[in-house]
Formats: C-alpha cells, sequence, structure tokens
C-alpha cells in the first residue's frame, strides 16, 4: 500500500496537469505547471531518488519555468488574447484530442496491468546522488557527452534565432 | 579460302548499301551508280570464282560451310550465324548476283535523273545482301534475317516515289500481306525450334526424316507453306504483287520477278524432306500452285497496263513453281526459277524502256506500232515473250515449263491438264501484249533513245532467256541433264520423263496460243480497248481477291476501330493511374501544414502500435 | 511500512502523458503547446524514476538527467522561436498559420 505522501502528491500532480492545459492565460497555466513539477520532485522524493527531485526543483522549476517566465513577460500579452485563447477553447475542440488521450491511456494502463509483478523485495531503497554520480561518470560517460552536446545545440540554435531580433532592434536604434 | 569469299559476297552489297545510306545524296549520280552497280559486279565476280572452285572441285560432303559466330546459346536451343554453299544454294546465288548486277546496271540508265538516286541504290543493294544472306544462310533463324530484309527493302522500294499517295497504299500494303506470311513462318520456326531444339537446316532435315511421323512437321510444314505463298504471292494471299508495281521498274525487275518472289520457292525446295514427310502439305502445294497460275494467267489476259501484265505473269510464273514443287520436281521448279528470272527481268526491263521512251505512260492501248522506232528493245522483248510462252526449242522458258509439265504428269494428270491450259493462257497473254504495244497504228510517239547502259542488260538477258534453257533438255531431244546433274545430291536423281506425246502437247500448245493471240490482235483486226464484260471487269481485278479482304478483314477492322475509338482496353490502365492519382491525393491532404494535425497522427500511430504490442 | 509502488507511479505518468498529450492537441497556442510538451517529458522522466525504483538502479537517475538536459534544450530553442515569431508580426502564436510548408 502506497504512503500518504505519494497519494497526494499525485493527485495533486493529475490536477495540475489538467489545470495546465485548460487555462486561458499563459501565467496561470505556469504557475500551475510549477506545482505540477514541485509536486513531481515530491514523488521523485517518495520513491527514493533525492538527487532526481533537488534537480526537478533546482532546474526545472527553476531555471527553466524563468526562462518561460521571461518570454511570457517580453510577450506582453493582454485582455484581447486571452479572450482569443477562450475563442479557441471552444468545447467542440476538445472532442477528437480527447478521444485520441483517453484512448492512448486506456492502451498504457492495459500495457501497466500486464507487467510482472515486482521480483525483489518490496521495499524501496534510496538511491543517492553517490550512486548516481558513479554510474553517471562510469558507464554513462558517453550520455554526459550527448547531453553536453545536446546543450551546446540548443544554446547555438537558440542563439541563432533570437540574433535577428537583436539585429533589427540594434538596426532601428 | 573458298570459303571466306561467302561472306564477302555478302559484305561487298552491304558496305556499298551502308556507303550510300550514309551520303545521304551527297554524291554526284554517276557515283552513286558505280558504288551501286560496282558492288553487286563484284559480288558477282566473286560469285563466279566461286562456282567455278566449287564445280572444279566438288567437296566430299557437297557443301561449304562457314560458321560465323554464334548468336545464342541457352539450355535447350543453340542457334548460329552461318553460311553454307551447297549446289542449291549456287544456283540461287549466281541467279542473285549475275541477274542483279545486270538489273542493277540497267537501273544506272533508268534511274539516272532521279535526285533520290543514292537512296534507291541503297535499298537495291541492301536487298542484294538481305538476299544472300537468305540464301547462304544454314540455319532458319538466320535465314529468317534475310527473309525479312528483303521484305523490308521491297517496303521500302515499292514506296520509292513516297510523294504519291498510291505509292505509299501499296507500300504497306505488300508489307502488310507479307506479313501475315512472315508471322505463320514464324510461328512455324518456333515450332520446330520447340520440338527439335534446333533451327540448323541440316540437323534439322535429319531429325524430320528419321523422327517418327507425328503432328508436327504437318503443323510445320503449312505454317512455312503460309509464309512461302505470302512471299511468293501465291493464292491466297498474293494481292500485294500487282500493287507493288507501283516501284520503279528496276525494283520490279529484281524484287518482284526474279529474286525476292521465288523467296518462297527457294524455302520450300531448300526444306523439300519435310514437306515430303507431309503429302498432304505437297498436295496443298501443288493446289496452290495451280490456282494461281490459272487464276493469274486469266488476270494477265485482260490487263491494259504492261507492268500489271508481267505482275500477274510472274504471279502464274512461280505457281508454275509451286506446282512443280507440289509435284516432287524440285530439279524442275529451280531450273524454272533460273530461267524465269532471266526472261522475266528482261521483260519487265524491256518494258522499262519502253515506258520511259513513251512518257511513263503504261497502257498498252496507247502504245502500239513501236517495234520500228525500238528494234532493240523489240527483240529483246520478244525473246523475253518467247520464253515466257515457252516457244518450243529456242527459248530458255520452253524447256523448263516441259520439265514441270513431265513432273505434273507423274503426279497427277489432272495437275498437267491444267498447266498446259495455263500454258496455253500464258502465250495469249504475253503475244496480246507483244502485238498490241510493237505492232499496228502507233497511238503515242515515243521520244529519246535507249542508252547503252540499258540496252547491254537486255542484251545478256535475251541472250540467256533464249540459251539459258539448254543447259537442261528432254531426252528425246538431246541428254542433257547439267543442272540436274547439279542438284542431284541435293534432290536425288530426276525422275523418268513421261511418254513423248507430252512433249509434243507442251510444244505445240504455246504456239497455238500465239496463233490464237496473231488472230485476235493482229494488227489489222485489233481492238483498241480492252474488253469491258463482267468477267473481264472480275479477272481485271485480281477476281475481286480484294473487295473480298476488304469487306471480310480490313473493314470490320476499321469498324471495330472506330467503336474501339476510346480504346476500352487502356480503361484498365486508365484505372490504376487514377487510383494512384486520388490516393496521393488523399494523402498529399494529409500533409496539411499543421502542426497539432501531425500530432494528432504521431499520437495516432503511437495508439496502434501500442494495441498491436499488447495484443497477446 | 508501506511504501510507493512503482507500478502506481506509472499509473500516475500515463496520466500526466495523456493529459500533455490532450493539451499539445487541443491547444492552438503554441507557449500553451510548449507547456504541454513539458509536461510530457515530465511524465517520461517519472516513468523513468519509477523503473529505477522498480528494480533498485541509478540507470533510472541518469536518464532522467538526460531529459532533463532535452528539457532545457527544447524549451530554449522552443522559446526562441517563439519570440522570432512575435517579433516578424505574429503575435498571436497561432500554430494553425504557420501551415506554409504543406504538401
Amino acid at each position: 500500500m502506497s504512503d500518504l505522501p505519494f497519494i497526494l502528491f499525485s493527485l495533486v500532480a493529475a490536477c495540475a496537469a489538467i489545470m495546465v492545459v485548460t487555462r486561458a492565460v499563459p501565467v496561470h497555466a505556469l504557475l500551475y505547471l510549477v506545482v505540477l513539477l514541485l509536486s513531481l520532485a515530491g514523488i521523485f522524493q517518495a520513491l527514493g531518488a533525492p538527487f532526481a527531485a533537488m534537480l526537478e526543483i533546482i532546474i526545472y522549476a527553476g531555471a527553466v519555468m524563468v526562462l518561460f517566465v521571461f518570454v511570457v513577460m517580453m510577450l506582453n500579452l493582454g485582455r484581447t488574447d486571452r479572450d482569443r485563447e477562450r475563442h479557441w477553447m471552444a468545447p467542440g475542440i476538445w472532442i477528437g484530442p480527447a478521444i485520441l488521450s483517453c484512448l492512448l491511456l486506456a492502451a498504457l494502463c492495459i500495457t501497466l496491468r500486464a507487467l510482472p509483478p515486482a521480483a525483489g523485495p518490496d521495499t524501496l531503497v534510496s538511491i543517492g546522488p553517490q550512486a548516481v554520480g558513479i554510474m553517471l561518470y562510469g558507464p554513462y560517460v558517453l550520455s554526459v557527452e550527448l547531453a553536453s552536446f545536446l546543450l551546446l545545440a540548443g544554446l547555438v540554435s537558440a542563439f541563432h534565432i533570437g540574433r535577428n531580433i537583436r539585429g533589427t532592434v540594434t538596426g532601428e536604434a | 579460302m573458298d570459303a571466306l569469299l561467302l561472306p564477302l559476297i555478302v559484305f561487298c552489297p552491304l558496305l556499298a548499301a551502308g556507303i550510300l545510306f550514309v551520303s545521304a545524296g551527297r554524291m554526284p549520280a554517276r557515283a552513286s551508280c558505280m558504288i551501286g552497280a560496282g558492288s553487286v559486279g563484284l559480288s558477282a565476280l566473286l560469285a563466279g570464282r566461286l562456282a567455278a572452285s566449287f564445280l572444279a572441285a566438288p567437296l566430299p560432303a557437297g557443301t561449304l560451310h562457314m560458321a560465323l559466330w554464334s548468336w545464342m546459346r541457352v539450355e535447350g536451343f543453340s542457334t548460329r550465324i552461318a553460311f553454307a554453299l551447297d549446289p542449291l544454294s549456287l544456283v540461287m546465288m549466281l541467279v542473285v548476283t549475275g541477274v542483279g548486277f545486270l538489273i542493277l546496271l540497267y537501273a544506272c540508265g533508268y534511274m539516272h535523273d532521279d535526285p533520290d538516286i543514292a537512296r534507291f541504290f541503297g535499298c537495291m543493294t541492301l536487298f542484294v545482301a538481305a538476299m544472300l544472306v537468305l540464301v547462304f544462310s544454314s540455319d532458319l533463324l538466320s535465314l529468317y534475317i534475310g527473309w525479312e530484309g528483303v521484305g523490308i527493302c521491297s517496303y521500302l522500294l515499292i514506296g520509292f516515289w513516297h510523294t504519291d499517295t498510291a505509292n505509299v497504299v501499296a507500300a504497306r500494303k505488300a508489307f502488310i500481306v507479307t506479313r501475315i506470311g512472315d508471322a505463320a513462318m514464324l510461328c512455324g520456326l518456333l515450332l520446330l525450334a520447340t520440338q527439335a531444339s534446333t533451327l540448323d537446316i541440316a540437323a534439322l532435315l535429319h531429325i524430320v526424316a528419321t523422327g517418327p511421323a507425328q503432328l508436327l512437321p504437318a503443323t510445320a510444314a503449312f505454317l512455312l507453306l503460309g509464309g512461302a505463298a505470302a512471299k511468293s504471292a501465291q493464292v491466297p494471299l498474293q494481292t500485294w504483287l500487282p500493287d507493288a508495281m507501283a516501284g520503279p521498274t528496276p525494283v520490279s525487275a529484281l524484287i518482284h520477278a526474279a529474286t525476292m518472289v521465288t523467296a518462297g520457292v527457294y524455302l520450300i525446295a531448300r526444306l523439300h524432306p519435310l514437306f515430303m514427310a507431309v503429302p498432304v502439305a505437297m498436295k496443298a502445294v501443288a493446289l496452290v500452285g495451280l490456282i494461281t497460275l490459272l487464276l493469274a494467267a486469266g488476270s494477265a489476259l485482260v490487263q491494259t497496263d504492261i507492268k500489271r501484265i508481267l505482275a500477274y505473269s510472274t504471279m502464274s510464273q512461280i505457281g508454275y513453281m509451286f506446282l512443280a514443287l507440289g509435284s516432287g520436281a524440285w530439279q524442275a521448279a529451280i531450273f524454272h526459277l533460273v530461267t524465269h528470272a532471266f526472261f522475266k527481268a528482261l521483260l519487265f526491263m524491256a518494258a522499262g524502256a519502253v515506258i520511259l521512251r513513251v512518257h511513263h505512260r503504261q497502257d498498252i492501248y496507247q502504245m502500239g506500232g513501236l517495234a520500228p522506232a525500238m528494234p532493240v528493245v523489240f527483240s529483246a522483248f520478244l525473246a523475253g515473250a518467247a520464253a515466257l510462252a515457252g516457244l518450243p526449242l529456242l527459248t530458255a522458258g520452253f524447256y523448263s515449263k516441259e520439265m514441270i509439265l513431265q513432273g505434273a504428269w507423274h503426279a497427277n494428270p489432272l495437275l498437267w491438264a491444267g498447266a498446259l491450259l495455263g500454258a496455253f493462257a500464258t502465250a495469249i497473254y504475253i503475244f496480246r501484249c507483244v502485238f498490241i504495244v510493237f505492232l499496228g497504228t502507233r497511238h503515242t510517239e515515243p521520244t529519246g533513245r535507249t542508252g547503252a547502259t540499258m540496252a547491254i542488260p537486255l542484251a545478256c538477258l535475251a541472250i540467256l532467256a533464249l540459251a539459258g534453257g539448254w543447259m537442261e533438255m528432254p531426252d528425246t531431244i538431246a541428254p542433257v541433264h547439267l543442272l540436274s546433274h547439279l542438284l542431284s545430291p541435293l534432290f536425288g536423281t530426276a525422275t523418268a520423263e513421261g511418254p513423248s506425246w507430252l512433249l509434243w502437247a507442251g510444244s505445240l500448245v504455246p504456239l497455238a496460243g500465239v496463233g490464237v493471240a496473231w488472230l485476235l490482235w493482229r494488227p489489222r483486226t485489233q481492238a483498241r480497248t480492252a474488253p469491258e464484260d463482267a468477267i473481264a471487269r472480275l479477272a481485271r481485278t485480281g477476281w475481286g481477291f480484294d473487295t473480298l479482304y476488304d469487306t471480310l478483314l480490313v473493314r470490320p477492322f476499321i469498324t471495330l476501330g472506330r467503336l474501339n475509338q476510346s480504346d476500352l482496353c487502356d480503361r484498365l490502365s486508365d484505372a490504376t493511374a487514377a487510383t494512384t492519382r486520388a490516393g496521393s491525393r488523399m494523402l498529399s491532404r494529409m500533409q496539411s501544414g499543421q502542426v497539432r494535425r501531425y500530432a494528432g497522427w504521431i499520437a495516432a500511430g503511437t495508439v496502434v502500435a501500442l494495441c498491436l504490442g499488447i495484443r497477446p | 511500512m508501506s511504501t510507493p509502488s512503482p507500478t502506481e507511479a506509472l499509473l500516475l505518468a500515463s496520466i500526466l502523458f495523456a493529459t500533455g498529450l490532450l493539451g499539445v492537441l487541443a491547444r492552438r497556442n503554441l507557449l500553451l503547446m510548449l507547456m504541454s510538451i513539458e509536461i510530457m517529458l515530465n511524465a517520461a522522466a517519472l516513468a523513468f524514476i519509477a523503473a529505477g525504483a522498480r528494480w533498485h538502479a541509478a540507470q533510472g537517475q541518469v536518464m532522467f538527467l538526460m531529459i532533463l538536459s532535452l528539457a532545457a534544450a527544447e524549451a530554449a530553442v522552443g522559446l526562441a522561436i517563439i519570440l522570432r515569431l512575435h517579433a516578424a508580426g505574429r503575435p498571436t502564436l497561432d500554430a494553425d498559420t504557420g501551415n506554409r510548408l504543406k504538401g
């Protein structure tokens, strides 16, 4: 039987996710997303992954969400945007995606049911940062390199895409 | 050394054809003439050299082989491009190169002011090369190359003056009708190839001779007979030959009298064991020959165009050869082939000379009284006519026709009677032509003169048409059997001769025919117009075969084509195209460019893949 | 002591993934679509963590780190594109208007 914090965090996460996708104002959705990420961090902690939980809070809920907040600020959204967003979210639009999502969920649930029961003792062992670090810089050092490549590529392309904006601004100035 | 001459004889005219076609008329007319006639003359010289050595020292096997290269070798079948010289092809080679050279020499005079003379000589030399391939081939498949080669040259030359639609139509007709026969022949060849797994003539005939009698030789023999009948203008595929006279006169002389139309005779003679194995096919050959002989002679009686008279006469004479083949008188058929090549080429060339002198008129009723104006041409034509009619003792046609009559008598007296009737008609129609054209009152004033390039071949052929028969005589007159002796390794000894009254009948009937012609068309009482009753009109149009084929085949086909204008069979492939196009349109609609749609497709694909994965 | 079962964590991951998919498919605003993609990525990360917990292995967290860097890069590029579109005269961020590349 699951412990109480896990169930609570799970409920919060599910509700927050639903709220994120149904909000008309981006900032509201963003706040719910932060809630979702924090509750996920709690779940990670409950699942015995404290390092992941900390990273989730620091990098995801911290850095990435700040990026989103900056962008939302720069977009300078107003009442008209909110109205248009409401207009886009007419009830009819939801039917097709909802059916598809439910189908996917059903398929995933059936897959989960087919999983074999846990072979080992039904106890959770906390896996600390040390074990993760040894694994990371041991057999998985190549994936660290790949991640660094990916981040570098993201940096370069973001710079390239964003460069023209600055170019026009300086051009006008 | 001798074996090398064989491909060289073919190569000379082929090279000339290549040069002439490539020159595309940029050479002066005289150069074209010299290349064309010279190459064939060179072949004739080489052929003479080869014949001399062949006759002087007969090979033990009786055949000279020259395998050029292996064409194809697959499992269970192989064929080679190979030449062979045996007595039969020797005779044919001499006829093709010798008569061919004389005709090309004549053509130099006849065509000298034609702007397309290079094309003319190119086609003619190509024809000679193809005909030699046909004659030399020791393999039926390479023989078929020559067979089709002469067919295409015939088509090109009938339609030589292609600006006139009628000529093109005639060429097309000749091509299509002979193609029907060629298709039959190809079927026969393939049948033989599948059954005997070889098309080498010697091996094939060996299999036919030793193998058990079955349906195969009969079917193959009839299919080959179809091919031979179409090429040699025999009933029922004879309708193309009279129209083929649309071509220039040397073409008619070379292709449609002397050589190509006798290819059918050559084919049957070459494959005679196959036909001998099937008595029904022999009877059919004889019957086809007899019917053609009589029908064509009847048509020739009432024609007004001098070249058409000669065309029908050619059909009739080839009918004689088929009759001889069907009677098993192989030597007689080949003998008549040779003499016919002499006198028919002579007649065509003389007729061509006449036509040139009377401003390209061909209607005999517009000529008349030309003998004093052109004595050389007249004597040449007279010699040819006498040989064609078979006037006794003096002419070549007499001896060959006599031999055929003897053979027919041995096969069936009824065939002999038909052939004799044909001989009577032959004498009448050709001397009708002689009397109307050369005697009586003059209707068209002849101009110009016949040059030496035309007169010399005429003289040569006139001598051959008269003296060419002395190589083979009945025993009653003189025991000379040069040709039979030459051909005996192939055909065996000739059959014994019949009673001597046969010879008398054979000599008197042509004389009677000439007498009848004199009574009907002698200068005083000459009728100045052609007979116009129903039978004459029917005979003039070739006994309505054209109309029959038109109603039976051509018109239904055209109607069918008109009905099927929208091409029903094409609908099937159209449907395939339409389905593909509709499918592509449907799929391209998926490419809407909308990110969310794409995401939807990805999600749907994921769901489907998951469902497939969890299905037990 | 009762412990959270990895199977239930996987169930939660499925729900989050389906919700994120719903957002991607239903929302027209590019910003909201990006957020939905973040939800889906987190669902995947949760699945990895749960699997790692299930087998007592550290690899789950290693994969979580991979997803983390992936999400960071994706957010950076995606947000840059959004800013670019906004500056280029498309302030509505409508995903459906960017269909000039259709077949």
